[in-house]
């Protein structure tokens, strides 16, 4: 194509490349048309709301009226105001709980999906689109599914149990302090398990099979190419898959709420960060937004800190392995 | 060591004995793989049949098949439990936040990919940043400042909020499908005489249509499912969404288990739908930067 072009420098020093980066910029009022309008939505509805957090912590409130600056009395309130100071720390340890069931159950289920449904390329596709069907479901929608599944009457769980002689099994299951954690960590892992395989799957395809067949035509085994070949070079994928799981479990609402209340019943044993936010906000005392606001941060601090340096370590695990 | 027993393996006797462990292999695995499916499906096959049986017979039995193709339990839940109502609700406030979001995103997006200025990774970083953030933590700022607006219990500001959020991922898929599009073309309608606006929206935005596809669906069904933000924001069940709605209609209907599960189907049906007839653009949203799923 001859097109003679107004030659500027700066396309006469470049060698003529397909893509279209780099030609000089349109005027700014052009720039500003098309940047602006994204620009101010997403600055006034999310990032200014993020930031206010920091100072509104600093505040008292009375109801909506922001009042004085009080320092850091607002986090100091939540770590010893009842039940506050009981409830925060017991919702962060089940936070824990909660990611660490997440990553050994859903997570290493999702890889060995991602693992099997790689070798045997039979039905790949559609293995992949049933155990991701459960992600479409509002978190919500599959709490009160799984409750009614649950339920120690009339649900089916328990009925099937019966009808295949481990009565002793049947309780209520959601009930039951001692087993309504790990019932909804299950439950959420049923929604979520596609989640990582597809992530898993991703990673898996953009390593050669060439690597691996040559490490089994050197002998190696297929518990040997997983271990090390296919590990170690999914770290990446580890890692983020990692770190999405932590900032979603961290975040977790509704799927709680639907299977244990706004409380996290039975008696606090499901209680969790993302509700006891949620109570301090809106079901707080006449000064819950001063609160809520120190609570946010603490959260946000804790959540976005550990991603960044989960993402760091990652990155060197994988200069290190590969 | 385990060497060994291959390349032995590999020649004479043993090789038949090694390919028939092999077939037990595939056959452990299908197992594995059916069984889970069957975990996935089941209690959506149950959901389904149970909307068709009436609650006495739940009761009675709740695993079970329906007598007769009966639909009630999805007439109550559509009228009775105001599921027609909760509904439109979801769908206008989900499709407007998409558009919106999506349009602003474009905008952006087509500058962003394909220029550099002053600035301009910047902005590309600050609207990434977005993908990152914990953002129902800023629901009291939030809160306030739709309140300032008089936009509290309003589904405007519910859509403000929600396009608010699709900015991210909007923007980085976008930007970075604009910026693969070959130069010639803008430049062919340059000298032709358009404007920017004309380049971007006749011969950019059409090239990037699977984009748009795949950034629309895959902010349609978060947004669609999200309890938090219309729990806060929204007061008159009138405006509810179908998650809101959820929370008081298992209150309200809890002995009524066949309507439940109708609600439970209506609630999620518009999202299967999607799924089959965009498959592709879902998997290609949920693991957008690893590579091809």
């Amino acid at each position: 194509m001859a097109v003679i072009r107004p030659s500027t420098t700066e396309q006469q020093a470049r060698p003529k490349s397909r893509k279209g980066v780099g030609r000089a910029a349109p005027a700014w009022p052009t720039l500003v048309a098309f940047l602006l309008p994204a620009f101010l939505l997403y600055t006034i509805f999310m990032i200014w709301p993020l930031v206010q957090s920091m100072i509104f912590s600093m505040f008292e409130f009375s109801g909506l009226k922001r009042g004085d600056f009080v320092g850091l009395a607002n986090f100091r309130e939540l770590f010893t105001r009842v039940p506050l100071n009981e409830q925060l720390p017991r919702a962060f340890l089940h936070n824990v709980y909660f990611f660490i069931g997440t990553m050994a159950i859903q997570n290493t289920l999702g890889l060995l999906f991602a693992v099997l449904l790689h070798r045997s390329r039979f039905g790949k596709r559609f293995f992949q689109i049933v155990y991701t069907v459960p992600y479409l479901i509002s978190p919500l929608v599959v709490g009160y599914l799984w409750s009614l599944m649950l339920n120690p009457l009339f649900g089916p769980i328990n009925q099937i149990l019966k009808a295949v002689g481990l009565d002793s099994l049947a309780r209520p299951w959601l009930g039951d302090p001692s087993t309504a954690f790990p019932v909804i960590i299950l439950v959420n892992a049923w929604q979520w398990v596609g989640f990582p395989m597809l992530l898993f799957s991703a990673g898996l395809a953009t390593i050669g099979d060439d690597i691996r067949e040559a490490a089994k035509i050197d002998g190696a085994s297929a518990w040997q190419v997983f271990w090390r070949i296919d590990l170690p070079l999914l770290t990446p994928v580890i890692g983020i898959v990692t770190v999405l799981t932590f900032i979603g479990n961290f975040n977790v609402f509704g799927i709680v709420w639907a299977l244990g209340g706004v409380f996290g019943g039975p008696v606090g044993s499901t209680d969790v960060l993302g509700l006891v936010f949620y109570r301090t906000a809106f079901r707080g005392g006449v000064d819950a937004f001063g609160l809520a606001s120190a609570l946010a941060v603490l959260m946000f601090v804790f959540i976005f800190g550990v991603s960044i340096l989960a993402l760091a370590w990652f990155r060197r695990l994988e200069e290190r392995l590969i | 060591m385990t060497t060994n027993t291959i390349n032995y393996g590999a020649a004479g006797a043993s090789t038949r004995s090694r390919r028939r462990r092999l077939r037990l292999a595939d056959a452990g695995i299908a197992v594995l793989l059916w069984g889970y499916a069957a975990i996935v499906l089941g209690p959506l096959l149950l959901v389904l049949l149970n909307t068709m049986r009436t609650s006495q017979e739940i009761f009675r039995d709740p695993v079970g098949l329906p007598t007769s193709l009966n639909f009630d339990s999805y007439v109550r839940a559509w009228k009775e439990a105001s599921f027609s109502t909760y509904f439109f609700n979801s769908l206008f406030i989900t499709v407007a936040s998409v558009l919106l979001a999506t349009a602003v995103s474009a905008l952006a997006a087509y500058v962003l990919g394909r220029y550099t200025f002053t600035g301009s990774r910047f902005l590309s970083a600050f609207f990434l940043a977005g993908l990152m953030l914990p953002f129902r933590l800023a629901i009291v700022p939030l809160f306030l400042l739709l309140n300032d607006l008089g936009l509290i219990d309003s589904r405007l500001g519910l859509i403000l909020v929600y396009a608010a959020t699709g900015i991210p991922f909007s923007v980085f898929i976008l930007s970075s499908f604009f910026r693969q599009l070959p130069r010639e073309l803008s430049e062919a309608a340059r000298i032709d005489g358009a404007g920017e606006f004309t380049i971007f929206s006749r011969v950019m935005l059409p090239l990037v249509r699977p984009a748009l596809a795949t950034v629309m669906i895959f902010q349609f069904v978060p947004l669609w499912n999200d309890f938090f933000f219309p729990l806060v924001l929204l007061r008159s069940t009138e405006k509810w969404t179908l998650p809101v709605g959820m929370t008081r209609f298992f209150g309200e209907f809890q002995n009524d288990w066949s309507t439940l599960f109708a609600g439970l189907v209506i609630t999620t049906l518009p999202l299967i739908l999607l799924f089959l007839v965009a498959t592709k653009q879902i998997i290609a949203g949920l693991t957008a930067g690893i590579g091809k799923g």
